[in-house]
């Protein structure tokens, strides 16, 4: 194992956590502010990818995509906020589940109404194709070290915002105390829908991204969801700082974990049993990180309502 | 009124008789296929290739039923269930994935039903399960595989890098391609089923010493794979069977499928004039270019049809006996079934090249192996 391909991994790692993280924050928040259990998160991530990739095979670019497949995932939050989030805050969280869950299939088939069961083309923008060099010789994809940055970026002005803003502000009241808020006067419909929205914009803006890299179909939101709950098990629900530090732990652990678990094995099995054996562990990886931390600290590293 | 009544019930048995008789002369097929959920673009096409056959075929007399099983395989069991006590069809087709198949089709032939395959061909069917009435219409699953361990070969590739989901058909993927390339391997690496970002696998592709990659990802796997792996700065060539590079996931995929070699047991560019007027009137009909399900489906229909000429499936002998003789014009140009009921067929090499319209497409390059039979076939004992 060479130092640039140790490097080359950990960078890899730290893409796929603050991918993770656009999506955990959302539902974090959603969680922390309004005590939801959205499973429909992830239809706001293959909302995102489809809007961008239709909008930027139509107009030829994939910023305007980008920028409508945000908005378009903001705009579905909102609606889906006002006409059936909006009745499940008193209800227990198996009827959230439920309903919730019923959103999933009902956003699956009307995106295949819509734009067909086949894949999309969703291309990474020529400005940001190809690779650089790394130091240590390696190289590595532009675009992987953009979408980096944009999740290092959203995590700055999440803080900013959750610390130094009167909306975040009233966020934060939100989540320790829901019924002071709003006995306060403050409109809490409005800044449930605010939140949920840019939650939906957050996932969408998630979705365009990683859909440039991998394929834009139906489903695609769903193996996301399940490592975006790890994340904010592993974070303590509600908790951003928490979101954040789990996505990089999740996004660590699983890419390092495929790659050198294989190897580890290869020491003293035969090559294709220990790809075998390495390959299946490495997938539970994440849920033996889950177990372990809970074991610990039952309510994650960083809970949001100690 | 006694008399009346008689008369009535008469007439009323005579016309119960006449319907019964037109039911007996008539063929139900029932299709069972994957119409929603992930990777439903192959039972779509299995279907329109099936329907676009009988509807040239001019019959009245075949009614076929389509149901979605939605890649379960509880679905397809309870379908073809349905499908066998409501309905009695005749003939059952249409499974695509091997996992479905091996829920299905057992208890299906068992029951006296016949069923034809235009996909899933999981190994144990052409071998220990194989039966009178099963018959495969598309391939052995490892068939494109071993193809491709014999064409890597043929072409001097030193050290490939080879790849597949960690699930009964990646393995027998990985160990079909072994079977037939017998040189040193610069890796082998089992990624989890379902998995869509490969950063950690192309980064040890690039530390490795390979001189080319083989790997199979069917569906969004292989699109993901594909364009991750072009945007990497590695360039090696890579090779893979044609699940990952029908026409559907090419333009999905785009420009960085360019130079892909697969293999295929057929191409739309194959010359013989049954698959040109196939694909020609395939694409008038549904406006895209078939893809290789659909000319498992349309094949599939063929058969049946051709044996139909000879007997009807209630004569099960005589039905079995037309569809083993194979005597239809397929889309491959030559096929025939060897004694386990599976295709012995040419796998055609196919490379991925910039289409007129600016999309991707395949281009038929040679042939891989001849008259290409599965292993299983010494298993069977029919």
């Amino acid at each position: 194992m060479t130092l640039p391909l140790l490097f080359e991994q950990l960078l890899n790692g730290l893409q796929l956590g603050t991918m993770l993280f656009l999506m955990a924050s959302g539902l974090t928040l959603v969680f922390g502010v309004m005590g939801l259990i959205n499973l429909a998160h992830g239809s706001f991530y293959m909302v995102g990818a489809f809007v961008t990739a239709w909008t930027a095979g139509t107009t030829g670019s994939f910023w305007v995509g980008l920028g409508a497949g945000i908005l378009a995932a903001a705009a579905v939050g909102a609606v889906v906020e006002l006409l059936v989030i909006r009745r499940l805050y008193h209800r227990q969280h198996l009827d959230q589940v439920l309903a919730t869950f019923a959103l999933i299939l009902i956003f699956s088939e009307g995106t295949r109404w819509l734009f067909g069961s086949s894949p999309l083309w969703l291309n990474v923008p020529e400005a940001l194709s190809g690779a650089v060099a790394l130091p240590g010789g390696s190289r590595y994809p532009v675009f992987r070290l953009v979408i980096i940055a944009v999740g290092v970026l959203v995590a700055v002005a999440l803080f900013l915002l959750i610390s130094r803003t009167r909306l975040g502000m009233r966020i934060r009241a939100g989540e320790s105390d829901r019924e002071m808020i709003g006995a306060l006067g403050i409109d809490i419909a409005k800044l449930y829908t605010l939140v949920f929205a840019l939650g939906a914009a957050l996932a969408g803006l998630a979705g365009s991204m990683i859909g440039a890299l991998q394929s834009v179909q139906v489903g695609m939101g769903e193996p996301v969801l399940i490592l975006a709950f790890v994340v904010i098990v592993i974070g303590g629900i509600g908790s951003i700082k928490g979101a954040l530090i789990g996505s990089i732990l999740v996004g660590l652990v699983d890419t390092l974990g495929r790659v050198f678990l294989p190897s580890l094995f290869k020491l003293f099995m035969a090559p294709a049993d220990a790809s075998g054996v390495g390959a299946a562990l490495a997938s539970m990886l994440i849920y033996v990180l889950m177990a372990i931390i809970l074991a610990f600290k039952p309510k994650g590293l960083f809970a949001a309502n100690d | 009124m006694k008399k009346l009544t008689a008369i009535g019930l008469g007439l009323l048995m005579s016309t119960g008789l006449a319907s019964l008789q037109a039911q007996a002369d008539e063929v139900k097929i029932g299709m069972i296929t994957t119409l929603s959920g992930g990777g439903s673009h192959l039972g779509v096409d299995i279907r329109d290739g099936f329907q676009l056959a009988l509807q040239q075929s001019g019959r009245d007399d075949i009614e076929l039923l389509v149901q979605d099983d939605a890649r379960k395989p509880d679905v397809a069991k309870s379908l073809a269930d349905e499908f066998i006590q409501r309905d009695e069809v005749d003939i059952l087709t249409g499974i695509v994935w091997s996992n479905l198949a091996m829920a299905v089709v057992p208890s299906v032939v068992r029951q006296g039903v016949f069923y034809l395959s235009p996909n899933a061909g999981p190994s144990d069917l052409a071998g220990r399960l194989c039966h009178e009435n099963y018959f495969n219409v598309a391939w052995q699953n490892n068939n494109l595989h071993e193809a491709m361990g014999a064409y890597m070969q043929q072409q001097g590739l030193k050290k490939p890098f080879i790849l597949a989901p960690n699930y009964p058909a990646g393995t027998d993927a990985l160990e079909g391609f072994k079977s037939r390339y017998g040189g040193e391997l610069a890796g082998e690496i089992y990624t989890q089923l379902g998995q869509t970002d490969y950063a950690a696998e192309i980064a040890q592709i690039r530390a490795s010493d390979a001189d080319s990659v083989f790997f199979f990802l069917p569906g969004g796997m292989g699109i993901a794979f594909t364009k991750q792996f072009h945007g990497s700065g590695v360039e090696l060539p890579m090779f893979g069977p044609a699940f990952s590079f029908d026409e559907i996931i090419l333009g999905a995929v785009g420009d960085a499928a360019i130079g892909v070699v697969n293999t295929s047991q057929w191409a739309y560019d194959l010359d013989n004039p049954t698959n040109q007027a196939f694909v020609e009137s395939f694409r008038e009909a549904y406006g895209r270019t078939p893809t290789l399900y659909a000319s498992q489906g349309f094949d599939t229909a063929n058969l049946i049809l051709s044996a139909l000429e000879t007997a009807h499936p209630d004569d099960a002998d005589a039905f079995r006996e037309a569809l083993r003789a194979a005597d239809f014009e397929s889309t491959r140009g030559d096929f025939r079934f060897g004694k386990n009921h599976h295709p012995i067929q040419d796998i055609y090499v196919r490379t991925v090249v910039a289409g007129d319209n600016g999309q991707p497409t395949n281009r038929l390059v040679g042939v891989a192996v001849e008259d290409m039979q599965d292993v299983f076939a010494d298993e069977c004992r029919m």
